[in-house]
């Protein structure tokens, strides 16, 4: 099997490498069977690599640890579930991902262009097949996936614990379609810049794919925040980390790149910004894949090695100058059609919002790559803490979110102020009244936070208005009920509308995150049983102990051998709000040296954290038992002289002894609790997120509709080809 | 003015606010940056005052903990200079005697004081291509 993994990567690689020929020379050449030999080349890229990765992935469900890959991070004891997320965890598969996910998306995008911009898409097809090859040479030359030991361990290393939660399973294909994706827009971007095309054609090509890049990016950090906030012991969903970052900045160039290409649109201007735009986001986003998987920042995702560095930094390199060097040389056919006719417009306010986005994404790029700026320059190094992040990212969140409320309520062109005012006049009233509503409330003056609460609310007026002044006219047109209007009014202009929904999104997720890191307690207490804690007005009690032993019994199946935890009981001014149950998971490791016993439970413990989540607010708990006390630490060593390794069954009841023991007299344990308002509008902004791009993205029927006519219309043309042929092909 | 001249000054006004911004983020991310250093340079060279990353091994045996503080001790990856810490805050599941360690200290009355929820533990060995982190705690 491993021999049709690594000759899949062999063909692959030919295949890219033809691929990218048969692409250029069918476009320098003018001719098209050619490229279009080209395009089919990226077609059969995506099919060897989807049985490469099948290979791989039905060698980690069948436990065949002749694979490195798969003796490296899967072992028996890991849950059938996470043995098929564990592909990606390695080094050699997720490059495999990458490519293969590459692979189906580049052929997505050919397919849907290939009647169109036949230039453009050629010199397109090469780009996508050179990062597919570059991706493909380097599990060839660096880290092959397939790579094999015989004999066979008899035993794998195991799943990383902190990596067995539920979204793992989707957490990192998102992430990564949407960082492939990114080069999607990055390849077209360069192709119209090439083929000396850079008319509205291509800007509106490449839409439906940076879109789709923002979003799936978009999902990939919320699940990372999710998975954060929910597994790690930490309770915070963000952490200014480099990995996070490397992931938020494409995605802050995807969203600018998002508004300012309607500038292109409808006005013809911006051309050498959104060229840009396009060249800096797929840049930043193959920065990014390096970043998470070359170690060269100090992170808590740090995943790599240092071997990839050179490779990668050579790619980057040719990036940025290829960029730099085609927007220089093409600058005289990327004039702008027209100027900006007032600063009063829509245009400016888009403006504005792209310079605060991109001002983000440096703020970001600088504190993230600080410690490399800084060595090179001073020699030392360096880095700078969440505080600096959030000095400067607060103040131009507050102006990003007040900016998306004002933009839709400004006319193109030329707005008059008479105009502005009574568009902006509710929503202004309805934001002060809700700053000065808390002020009197005592809502504690953290003046960040207020203003941002105050700026949702204007916001979601400006939002509300819209919505309002939509169905009035619909109403006034069709006579339709308040209901039908909103909804054909949606239906009929999905991307306005599903675009103002994402922005109603972002606003509560703001909100969200403005409350929860400002008005958050979070305490640290050593318990014993039947002590108790004050976090917030909430008191928490620890019951009593729990225990379970062996990986079947684990409640959360992830595999653990042993997990100690607590019942906590919640009360708030003596009333019971809710009982808990948070444990920490102690897991096998692959060190002999801790003995028979020890090494079932001396890899890394993992917490499983416990949360009463509610729409006000989440009370959130993690417990860190104390195996070292004197009379365990005997147990496990006790049992190490005296069963020897070829005795798991034994092992695991001297651990149950121990978990007894544990029962019997619980020694102080470690908690966590954190009380934090209105978390929870994190996830329900980010669905509300969610739901507006889908509307936003999704094919609408009209236009589905429409092209099913012009194609009946060409088809009836043509006596012979049958209509439904031509409706099957929609 | 003409608009041509008019879109001159904006565009110049701009650029210099663009540039003045820049530069303030530039200077206070080297004068809020914290240097890494490891436990021997950090004792050549700690003043009072001032925060520094501290990046080392956890020392065997120097784990302890009273109420909410955490004391450990960190030594030099090759071993020798040892600097004791004391912590409060989130510890990472990571975090154990032997591993790898980042936390951000200052220098108070003699004694090194972890800044709140600062500590990061480098990856634990079955994630890196690299060699894998030495000298896992045993029982």
């Amino acid at each position: 099997m491993a021999g049709l993994g690594g000759a899949c990567l062999l063909l692959a690689l030919a295949v890219c490498v033809y691929g990218i020929g048969a692409s250029l020379y069918g476009v320098r050449r003018s001719r098209p069977e050619f490229s279009d030999s080209g395009r089919r080349a990226v077609y059969a890229l995506a099919g060897i690599l989807t049985v490469a990765f099948a290979v791989l992935e039905i060698a980690f469900l069948r436990n065949d640890f002749t694979f490195n890959a798969v003796a490296d991070t899967s072992s028996r004891t890991t849950p059938g579930f996470y043995r098929a997320a564990a592909v990606w965890s390695s080094q050699e598969g997720s490059l495999l991902l990458w490519a293969w996910l590459s692979s189906l998306w580049s052929s997505l995008a050919l397919f849907l262009t290939r009647n169109r911009m036949r230039d453009v898409a050629s010199y397109a097809t090469a780009i996508l097949l050179g990062f597919a090859g570059f991706f493909i040479s380097l599990m060839v030359f660096y880290a092959n996936p397939f790579a094999t030991t015989r004999p066979a361990p008899l035993e794998g290393a195991g799943l990383d614990p902190l990596l067995r939660f539920p979204t793992m399973m989707i957490h990192p294909p998102m992430l990564y379609s949407g960082y492939t994706l990114c080069t999607v827009p990055f390849a077209f971007g360069m192709g119209a810049l090439l083929a000396r095309r850079v008319d509205a054609e291509w800007i509106g090509a490449v839409r439906r794919f940076a879109f789709a890049a923002w979003f799936l990016l978009g999902v990939g950090i919320l699940l990372g925040a999710r998975w954060s906030y929910s597994e790690l012991g930490w309770g915070g969903y963000w952490g200014w980390d480099a990995v996070e970052n490397a992931s938020l900045m494409p995605w802050l160039t995807g969203t600018a790149f998002l508004h300012s290409l309607m500038i292109q649109e409808k006005r013809g201007m911006l051309k050498v910004w959104n060229a840009s735009l396009v060249l800096a986001t797929g840049t930043l986003a193959i920065m990014g894949t390096f970043l998470v998987r070359s170690g060269i920042l100090n992170s808590i995702h740090a995943f790599g090695g240092q071997t990839l560095g050179v490779p990668f930094v050579c790619l980057i390199a040719v990036m940025i100058v290829g960029s730099i060097y085609l927007v220089v040389s093409r600058r005289g056919m990327l004039r702008s059609e027209h100027r900006l006719d007032s600063l009063l417009s829509r245009e400016s306010i888009f403006m504005a919002n792209n310079l605060v986005l991109v001002g983000l994404c440096f703020v970001i790029f600088w504190g993230t790559y600080f410690p490399l700026i800084s060595e090179a320059l001073t020699g030392h190094e360096a880095s700078v803490g969440p505080p600096w992040f959030d000095r400067y990212t607060v103040p131009l969140a507050l102006i990003l979110v007040l900016l998306s409320g004002i933009g839709p309520a400004i006319a193109w062109r030329r707005a008059t102020f008479a105009n502005a005012r009574r568009n902006l006049l509710v929503p202004a009233l309805l934001g002060l009244g809700t700053v000065a509503l808390l002020l009197v409330g005592g809502v504690p003056g953290d003046p960040g936070a207020l203003a941002m609460f105050g700026c949702g609310a204007f916001v979601i007026g400006c939002i509300g208005q819209e919505f309002q002044r939509g169905v009035r006219a619909r109403r006034a047109m069709s006579g339709e009920v308040p209901p039908v209007a909103l909804l054909a009014l949606v239906r009929r202009n999905r991307r306005r509308y599903g675009g103002y929904i994402v922005h109603l999104g972002i606003v509560v997720l703001f909100v969200g995150v403005a409350a929860s890191s400002s008005f958050k307690h979070s305490v640290e207490p050593t318990l014993s049983v039947g002590q108790s804690s004050k976090v917030g007005a909430y008191t928490v009690h620890y019951v009593r102990p729990t225990a379970t032993v062996s990986p079947a019994q684990d409640a959360a199946h992830t595999g653990s051998t042993l997990a100690l935890g607590a019942v906590l009981d919640v009360t708030k001014n003596g009333r019971h709000v809710a009982t808990l149950y948070p444990s920490e998971g102690f897991y096998a490791s692959d060190e002999p040296s801790q003995g028979s016993v020890g090494s079932l439970i001396g890899g890394q413990p993992v917490s499983h954290v416990a949360m009463d989540a509610g729409v006000t607010r989440d009370v959130w708990s993690a417990i860190a038992p104390d195996l070292e006390t004197p009379q365990l630490k005997r147990i496990v060593q006790i049992g190490n002289k005296t069963i020897p390794f070829a005795r798991p069954e034994d092992a695991l009841i001297a651990v149950a002894f121990l978990a007894r023991s544990y029962l019997q007299h619980p020694p102080p344990a470690q908690f966590h609790f954190i009380v934090s308002p209105l978390v929870m509008w994190i996830w329900i902004g980010g669905l509300i997120v969610i739901g507006g791009g889908l509307i936003a993205i999704w094919p609408s029927g009209l236009a589905l509709r429409r092209r099913a006519r012009a194609l009946a219309r060409a088809e009836s043309a043509q006596p012979g080809a049958g209509a439904e042929q031509g409706l099957a092909r929609v | 003015m003409n608009p041509a001249r008019k879109r001159t000054v904006r565009l110049t006004v701009a650029l210099s606010a663009a540039v003045v911004l820049a530069a303030a983020l530039i200077y206070t991310s080297f004068s809020a940056a914290s240097p890494a250093l490891t436990p021997s340079q950090l004792l050549a060279q700690a003043r009072p005052g001032h925060s520094y990353q501290l990046t080392g091994k956890v020392l065997a045996g120097s784990v302890r903990r009273s109420g909410s503080t955490l004391d450990f001790s960190i030594e030099d990856r090759a071993g020798g200079a040892v600097v004791p810490v004391a912590y409060t805050g989130t510890v990472p599941d990571p975090f154990r005697e032997g591993r790898e360690v980042i936390v951000t200290v200052e220098k108070r009355n003699g004694a090194y004081v972890g800044e709140r929820d600062s500590l990061i533990t480098k990856c634990p060995s079955k994630y890196s291509a690299g060699p894998p982190s030495a000298g896992k705690q045993s029982f």
